[in-house]
């Protein structure tokens, strides 16, 4: 990351003290999420990476501390606004009944749409955007409860693409795929990040992934930041045994030269 | 990956309306045909020609007077109220993403009848009294079930539960109302404690039918909110809804639907509970509250026709035949879901 990038920070986090469950998982913990990166989140369970992607887009508050969206305090937005400037794609959704895959995604338009507004020209062509950028284009009239695990994925991302909104933070999103969709996705999340010039902070478990698709990276534990910045600067025996203790030895990635984590055992 | 998708030409959004749009002009038409059926026979039988002459303020005088002062407050008033119902079903099924969250089966209008009662006995009171009595009766119990639900949030689940017990809790009140009341106000409340039709006129429901306007304009605001909070809090408020404030309003809006047709016709029960099933049945998509709406008016105006002349020439209280209507309509549900496994 460079200094540019620091300046330009369109989300960031100052001093929070972030609870979960009435239990306090940070205390003065700062974040700066990088311009025109894609950022991942990585840390052991319960390190609070997922509490912190929470707060970072309101839909948790922080016990104290201010999380900044361009240069304004996010609690000051009504929370239609920051539908306007982040999406945001949570662990967990819901597609109702036997909603269609176009039906859905044009659900993401409603940071756009007034109260009793017509359906656009623009809601349209945002709709079939997102689509065809996560290529879904062709079930749109298909039913997203008959899709696979994978698709269901993708049209739900093109759901917050519709919204058209520069800063995208997804929560685990690869969880619940087997490893061909996995790759899929987050072959899509570095397309939408390197030729769609989105903003991405993604939370992932695979410390591997996360070395291959980060360009910035953020390693946590207990609430604290450990360690962030390019993947190939950081990621090196001794940060992996702090923040997981884990002892492994780091190889270059055959494919694609970036931090490869091979645990060594016992 | 492949990214290279052909650029098919996809359905514009208004053609997707198609489908539903047929559906409700279906219904439409099926609604007026009955009405008209409904005004037309009665112990006097008119023609359909005549029904519409004396709508349009044609034909004789006493015909019109019959048609448009007896029979056309109670035709449009079954309409009116089975649409509120059924509003009031989708809304609670909705919030509480479970079929059985409906507000006949959790006691919101069990709640809205006590107040009634206590209006009717306690007050002797007025029309205006009673509408008010109703709201004030469902607003309570839903307050009062939404704080025994509470435990950290409220569980849909928890709440269907909690309601189901204070729904049989106020159901005995109500009995205990009427049966410690003066002669006359146990003949006046009791008559409609099934919940029923006869005897309704203009004057009597005025005040609720504003009331259910009202709630059909708060509920047209909230509809599209209503549809993203189905898809889970965390993704509605990255949506941009408001969640905490969208659902209360919604929550009032179906209190205020249910109550209103309980102040004028009595605890009707199962429109609310079927209507939504059946509107998302006859079309299998999402935006059904205007179908929810056309099925629960239809509904109802068939179960009150039905009731007034099954057994000529008493009149059944209409709510006796949508039990009925209900208690089958949950068979075939449990027979379903036992085939299924």
């Amino acid at each position: 990351m460079n200094a540019e990038n620091l300046l330009t920070a369109p989300l960031r986090a100052e001093n929070l003290t972030l609870s979960y469950d009435k239990k306090i998982v940070a205390r003065d913990l700062s974040v700066s999420i990088p311009h025109g990166e894609l950022t991942v989140i990585i840390g052991p369970n319960a390190c609070g990476k997922s509490t912190l992607l929470k707060t970072l887009s309101r839909l948790m508050q922080p016990e104290a501390g201010s999380v900044w969206l361009n240069g304004q305090q996010i609690r000051d937005y009504a929370t239609k606004d920051v539908a306007r400037q982040l999406g945001l794609l949570p662990q967990s959704s819901t597609a109702p009944g036997d909603i269609t895959v176009f039906d859905l995604v044009a659900r993401g338009r409603y940071p756009h749409q007034r109260l009793f507004s017509r359906w656009r020209e623009e809601d349209q062509q945002a709709v079939e955007q997102a689509m065809h950028s996560t290529g879904v284009a062709q079930l749109a009239d298909q039913p997203v409860d008959t899709l696979s695990g994978g698709q269901r994925q993708r049209v739900w991302i093109a759901m917050v693409l519709a919204q058209q909104t520069p800063l995208l933070l997804l929560d685990e999103p690869t969880t619940w795929l087997d490893i061909t969709h996995q790759i899929d996705l987050l072959e899509l999340l570095r397309q939408l990040n390197r030729v769609n010039g989105y903003t991405l902070v993604v939370v992932l478990h695979d410390l591997n992934h996360a070395c291959r698709y980060a360009t910035h990276l953020i390693a946590m534990r207990d609430g604290k930041v450990v360690a962030e910045g390019a993947p190939k600067d950081i990621v090196t025996p001794e940060l992996i045994e702090e923040v997981y203790g884990l002892k492994c030895m780091i190889i270059d990635d055959p494919v694609s030269h970036t931090p490869l984590v091979v645990p060594l055992g016992k | 990956m492949s990214l290279m998708v052909s650029h098919q030409t996809l359905a514009k959004k208004p053609l997707r309306l198609a489908r539903p749009l047929a559906t409700a002009l279906l219904l439409l038409f099926t609604c007026l045909a009955l009405a008209i059926y409904a005004l037309g026979s009665s112990t006097l039988k008119l023609s359909a020609m005549q029904v519409i002459d004396a709508l349009r303020g044609e034909g004789p005088a006493n015909l019109a007077v019959i048609v448009t002062q007896w029979r056309l407050p109670r035709v449009a008033l079954a309409l009116l109220l089975g649409a509120a119902l059924g509003l009031s079903g989708a809304i609670f099924q909705s919030l509480l993403r479970n079929p059985l969250g409906s507000p006949d089966v959790i006691g919101f209008n069990t709640g809205a009848y006590s107040g009634v009662l206590v209006v009717i006995v306690l007050f002797n009171g007025s029309i205006l009294g009673i509408t008010f009595g109703a709201l004030a009766g469902g607003l309570i119990t839903a307050g009062l079930i939404y704080l025994l639900a509470w435990r950290n949030g409220v569980e849909a689940f928890r709440l269907i539960i909690v309601g189901i017990a204070v729904r049989a809790l106020l159901f005995a009140l109500n009995t205990w109302m009427i049966v410690s009341a003066s002669l006359e106000s146990a003949m006046t409340a009791g008559l409609w404690s099934a919940g029923s039709l006869n005897g309704i006129s203009w004057a009597k429901s005025l005040p609720a039918v504003l009331v259910i306007l009202l709630a059909v304009m708060l509920l047209a605001a909230l509809a599209r909110r209503m549809r993203l909070l189905e898809m889970g809090d965390d993704t509605a408020c990255a949506l941009g809804v408001a969640v905490e404030r969208s659902r209360l309003l919604l929550f009032l809006a179906g209190v205020l639907l249910t109550a209103a047709a309980t102040a004028v016709a009595g605890p009707i029960s199962f429109i609310a509970l079927v209507a939504p099933q059946i509107a998302r049945r006859l079309c299998a998509n999402q935006n059904v509250l205007l179908l929810t709406a056309l099925t629960g008016a239809l509904l109802l105006l068939a179960a009150d026709v039905v009731a007034q002349r099954l057994f000529m020439p008493y009149q059944l209280p209409v709510g006796v035949l949508t039990v009925s209507l209900g208690g089958i309509y949950l068979i075939w549900l449990l027979i379903r879901e036992s085939r299924k496994k």
